[in-house]
């Protein structure tokens, strides 16, 4: 430490313990953000959306980000969430809450499935076959026409009114709509959390920094793997579920490489290997395709361009570059 | 539904007719992954930027084979300018990057094509020189697309005698292989791969001035395009120009069969193949093992 | 223009960061009467279907623009809120729910492609709002996925295939062939031409069915020539229809065998250009060239005309302007402007806003019109727009829609 300062009162040590005190609870601090987060989108939809793809990119981002495996696939968890908890509700009539957790259930069993014959390759040609099988996926989806609808997509999840108690809730109010959703999305990124703060979670991490050396200290690599590509599947399908609920239709372009390819961007943009990230990535793609939409035509171009940006100048995506920043100035102190 | 032997072989031919654009595809696709170990995804907006090309050239010319020269040019010239200025930054940084960046370029060459040339697209049809039907003896098949068989022969054996044959492709050869040593041994690698990355982008312009006259124009063609190139790239073995080509005609051949006993399961089984050999031979029928890690 | 939201200030404001104290006070939450009638259009404005849906655009904007003119109902006017869906479900749903929660619309109006209008009307009929559709489908109006708010403006391949078959397969005979584009769409126009064909004798030699989207037909085409069929039903649509044409042209199939199409789109016609078309005769629900012989076509060609520098509306320009017309005349003859009672005027409602005398169905809202049948033109073309020449057209008659009792609905 330099000559005495007044550190107490000194912008700099108050964004320093500030900093200190989210980067400790940051869970909390994301929780709190979302929680307020409605207020600053012009429309709930949209804010619903970016709840959901947030999910979507977290999870997606436990395999990328923090394990190392870039899948192509991921739309594959994404759809089969969303189809079964709607296949639940539209076939069988099933209780919205019994439909969202059949949807995490199969989802994670897709994952068990398609990890399991994925994490057989490595670098590209995992890329690769994540690609392939998702693809296949989609192809069932289309062709079970009477299940799913088929290229129509499956229509008709309608959430009744939600008793809480004594309070019952309207899922048609939008914020109402967010506030549910809400609940969800917290909870499975406090798991999150709380998964990558565990040894688990620097395992992981290990393996993407050296997968020989994290086997050769006696982690068994091909489990961990396997373990995190399930868990990342279950909570897409969360968000699948989340968002079958959200839309009243499950649209068959959830299960194509499309969507998966958007998965990666958002995570690019966001910062992979960040936490919250992800999250930001999804808000940031979608606000921006959002807002270009309204501006012009050309959205398409905007967005590629905006994209390529990123990869180029800021590849550890907006929020890692700002927490590498922060990081930065704090320490130089 | 009678399958006559006669059916079976004009199918047979159809399927190597559509194989040799999944080849040529394969081939551009390839070459740079092989080479560069860039996955470029923006290899199906080079064939869609070449088909438009191509027609503007042949409005311009109102000469086919004047457009067939000119537009691998542009589309090359148009890879280089990428590779020097997007691809290269990102070299050393892992292979994630140059295959996002290529994504997003994809997207802004389909804005870009739709602003040059609108929403809608550009009609094309076949030259008069290789229009109509030749009676094979098993049935009428397009004189174009014979057309298209040989022009991808003639493609893919110069490409071959470029490589094999010649200085400059044994250099490239070697870049794929090591390029540190390259640079010890002073060679500027950093050119080869510019080169390289031009003639792959240069062959998928060529892929859609040859394609055009056979399907509808428009900003959207290459999308379905670059699924279809990763199968046939993957399962002929990625960097390896043989597995291309075979994997090609192979992808082709079983898109045609299946089509005939149960075509709407055809897409599904190019899929299938895709997952198959990736499962059982991750690098492909002629790909060099722990090609990547 | 009028068809950019309101939102757009509030929006760049965001972007540009300072909505994080601004937004708060700018958001409101508050449900606020809204003064003008409000028409959420929810369309493909970027995409494979763009040009169409740039033209329903224009028509629906003519559509307003008229009705304004001539006062509106009770001094209020419309305004027409334009969104892009992208032609992607999940996007038209989101559109729909922005438009519904966030612009208060009355009423929405749109789409195209069978998929966005169902998941569009997912959204519509569960918040009880009026929904037009002025795309084609067969399923929007069967009981599962309709309501009382649904409506359903278009044609549907059950009507549409049956029109052609009608037509065509007296002519040029009973071996018919068909290439199937393998989705909802393509099943359903089959099922509309195997029925009227039934009728008439007709045998299929073959179905096939080719993934939606394929660009190569050429693996198809080898067993077609093999069975030669008297007719080879074309069963799909757009930049689909294009390819087929044009490479079953390339494959020598029209020597001897007649091509049809459901859908023969005016764009479709203009982008594959006349050589692939040559020969080909299909079903639509609009063609300018109906003018020398529907009044109320003339008038509203040199209305599009006037308002847009001499360009021709196509069918499903048509498809737009016909759709707001509809909904703003239930408006005046309910004296309301809320989603029920508009709707039971709309049910009510017979009209002329185009192509002829036209009416909803009771049971299951479905417009009941006439099917125009065309052939592509590619000779003594007076000018660009004169691509197709009217064969003949089947006027509207309810027995030929499926009944109601098939679709699902008691028949009260």
């Amino acid at each position: 430490m330099s000559a005495p300062q007044a550190t107490s009162a000194t912008p700099t040590a108050y964004a320093r313990g500030l900093f200190d005190m989210v980067q400790r609870h940051r869970v909390a601090a994301v929780l709190l953000f979302l929680l307020v987060f409605p207020l600053l989108m012009p429309y709930h939809a949209l804010a619903v959306n970016i709840l959901i793809f947030g999910l979507f990119a977290v999870g997606f981002n436990l395999l990328f980000g923090y394990t190392g495996l870039l899948s192509f696939g991921h739309a594959a968890f994404l759809g089969v969430g969303s189809y079964l908890t709607g296949i639940a509700m539209v076939h069988f009539g099933w209780h919205w809450l019994l439909a969202l957790g059949l949807g995490v259930v199969s989802a994670s069993l897709a994952g068990v499935l398609i990890g399991y014959l994925a994490i057989r390759t490595r670098g590209i040609y995992f890329s690769m076959v994540t690609l392939a099988l998702a693809q296949i996926v989609y192809y069932a989806f289309y062709k079970a026409e009477r299940w799913t609808g088929g290229e129509n997509g499956l229509r008709g999840i309608q959430v009744p009114a939600i008793e809480v108690g004594p309070w019952t809730l309207d899922f048609l109010n939008p914020v109402t709509k967010y506030y549910v959703i809400y609940v969800f999305v917290a909870a499975a990124l406090w798991f999150v959390s709380r998964l990558l703060a565990s040894p688990f979670g620097a395992v992981i991490e290990a393996v993407r920094e050296n997968e020989q050396r994290a086997a050769a200290c006696g982690y068994d690599v091909a489990r961990s793997k396997l373990l995190v590509f399930v868990i990342s599947a279950a909570l897409c399908g969360l968000a699948g579920g989340l968002r079958a609920l959200h839309l009243s239709v499950v649209p068959i372009d959830s299960l194509h490489y499309l969507q998966s390819g958007q998965a990666v961007m958002m995570c690019l943009l966001g910062g992979m290997g960040t936490f919250f990230g992800p999250f930001v990535g999804a808000a940031v793609f979608l606000t921006l395709e959002d807002v270009v939409t309204t501006l012009t035509r050309y959205w398409m171009g905007v967005v590629g361009a905006v994209f390529m940006f990123f990869v180029l100048f800021f590849p550890a995506g907006i929020w890692g570059t700002l927490v590498q920043r922060v990081q930065r100035a704090v320490q130089a102190r | 539904m009678e399958i006559t032997p006669s059916l079976l072989a004009l199918q047979l031919v159809t399927g190597i007719a559509l194989g040799a654009i999944y080849a040529l595809l394969a081939v551009g696709l390839s070459l740079i992954f092989g080479m560069l170990t860039v996955v470029n995804f923006a290899h199906g907006a080079f064939f869609m930027v070449g088909a438009f090309v191509g027609l503007y050239f042949l409005g311009l010319t109102g000469n086919f084979w004047f457009s067939l020269v000119l537009t691998p040019l542009v589309v090359g010239a148009i890879g280089l300018v990428t590779e020097r200025f997007l691809v290269r930054p990102l070299y050393g940084r892992g292979i994630d990057y140059p295959l996002l960046l290529t994504f997003g370029l994809s997207w802004v060459l389909i804005e870009a094509m739709r602003l040059a040339f609108g929403v809608e697209g550009l009609p094309s049809s076949t030259p008069p020189e290789l229009r109509g039907a030749v009676d094979l003896g098993i049935g009428y098949f397009p004189k174009y697309r014979l057309f298209l068989i040989f022009a991808t022969a003639v493609v893919v054996i110069a490409l071959w005698l470029f490589l094999e044959k010649t200085r400059y492709g044994l250099i490239v050869r070697a870049g794929s292989r090591d390029g540190d040593i390259c640079r010890v041994l002073g060679i500027d690698i950093a050119r080869v791969w510019l080169v390289v990355f031009g003639i792959g982008c240069a062959i998928a312009g060529l892929s859609g001035v040859l394609a055009a006259p056979t399907r509808a124009v428009n900003p959207e063609m290459g999308v379905h395009v670059l699924a279809e190139s990763f199968v046939v790239t993957v399962v002929g073995g990625m960097g390896s120009l043989m597995g291309a080509v075979v994997a090609g005609l192979l992808v082709g051949i079983v898109f045609a069969m299946t089509s005939l006993f149960a075509p709407e399961l055809a897409e599904l089984s190019i899929f299938v193949l895709m997952a198959v050999v990736l499962l059982i031979r991750p690098q492909g029928l002629f790909g060099k093992a722990g090609l990547m890690g | 223009m009028s068809h950019l939201p309101q939102s757009k200030s509030r929006r760049q404001l965001i972007v540009g960061g300072a909505a994080v104290a601004a937004a708060p006070a700018l958001f409101s939450i508050a449900r606020a009467q809204p003064a003008a009638i409000k028409i959420g259009f929810p369309v493909p404005l970027t995409g494979p279907f763009s040009a169409e849906a740039q033209d329903q655009v224009r028509a629906a904007e003519l559509a307003v623009k008229e009705w304004n003119a001539a006062g509106g109902h009770k001094g209020q006017k419309c305004e027409l809120l334009v969104r892009d869906t992208k032609l992607n479900s999940g996007e038209a749903a989101t559109r729909t729910l922005e438009l519904i929660e966030k612009d208060k619309v009355n009423f929405v109006v749109g789409s195209l492609s069978a998929a966005t209008q169902l998941s569009i009307n997912a959204v519509t009929r569960e918040r009880k709002v009026l929904f037009n559709s002025i795309s084609q489908s067969d399923t929007i109006n069967e009981a599962k996925d309709w309501s009382l708010y649904t409506f359903h403006e278009a044609l549907n391949p059950h009507l549409t295939a049956g029109a052609v078959a009608r037509y065509a397969f007296p002519k040029f005979g009973k071996r018919i062939a068909y290439l199937t584009a393998d989705y909802a769409y393509g099943h359903e126009m089959v099922r509309g031409f195997q029925r009227a064909g039934q009728a008439m004798g007709a045998q299929t030699v073959a179905d096939i069915r080719h993934p939606l989207g394929a660009a190569d037909y050429s693996a198809f085409l080898p067993r077609i020539q093999a069975l030669k069929p008297d007719v080879l039903v074309l069963c799909n649509f757009g930049r689909d229809l294009v390819n087929s044409a044009k490479q079953a042209t390339d494959f020598g199939l029209k020597q001897g065998t007649k091509i049809i199409a459901p859908v023969l789109l005016y764009t479709s016609r203009v982008a594959g250009g006349p050589d692939a078309f040559e020969g080909i005769l299909g079903g639509t629900s609009y063609y300018w060239g109906m003018e020398d012989k529907i009044p109320s076509a003339k008038k509203f060609n040199d209305a599009f005309r006037k308002a847009y520098g001499g360009a021709v509306p196509s069918d499903y320009g048509a498809l737009g302007y016909a759709g707001i017309l509809s909904v703003l005349q239930a408006v005046k003859n309910a004296d309301a402007t809320d989603s029920q009672r508009v709707a039971i005027a709309l049910r009510q409602l017979k009209y002329d806003w185009y192509k002829g005398p036209q009416f909803y169905r009771k049971c299951d809202h479905q417009s009941v019109q006439s099917v125009v049948i065309v052939e592509s033109k590619s000779k003594n073309m007076k000018d660009k727009n004169d691509v197709f020449n009217v064969l003949a057209i089947e006027d509207a008659n309810e027995k030929n829609l499926r009944s109601c009792e098939e679709m699902g609905h008691k028949v009260s």
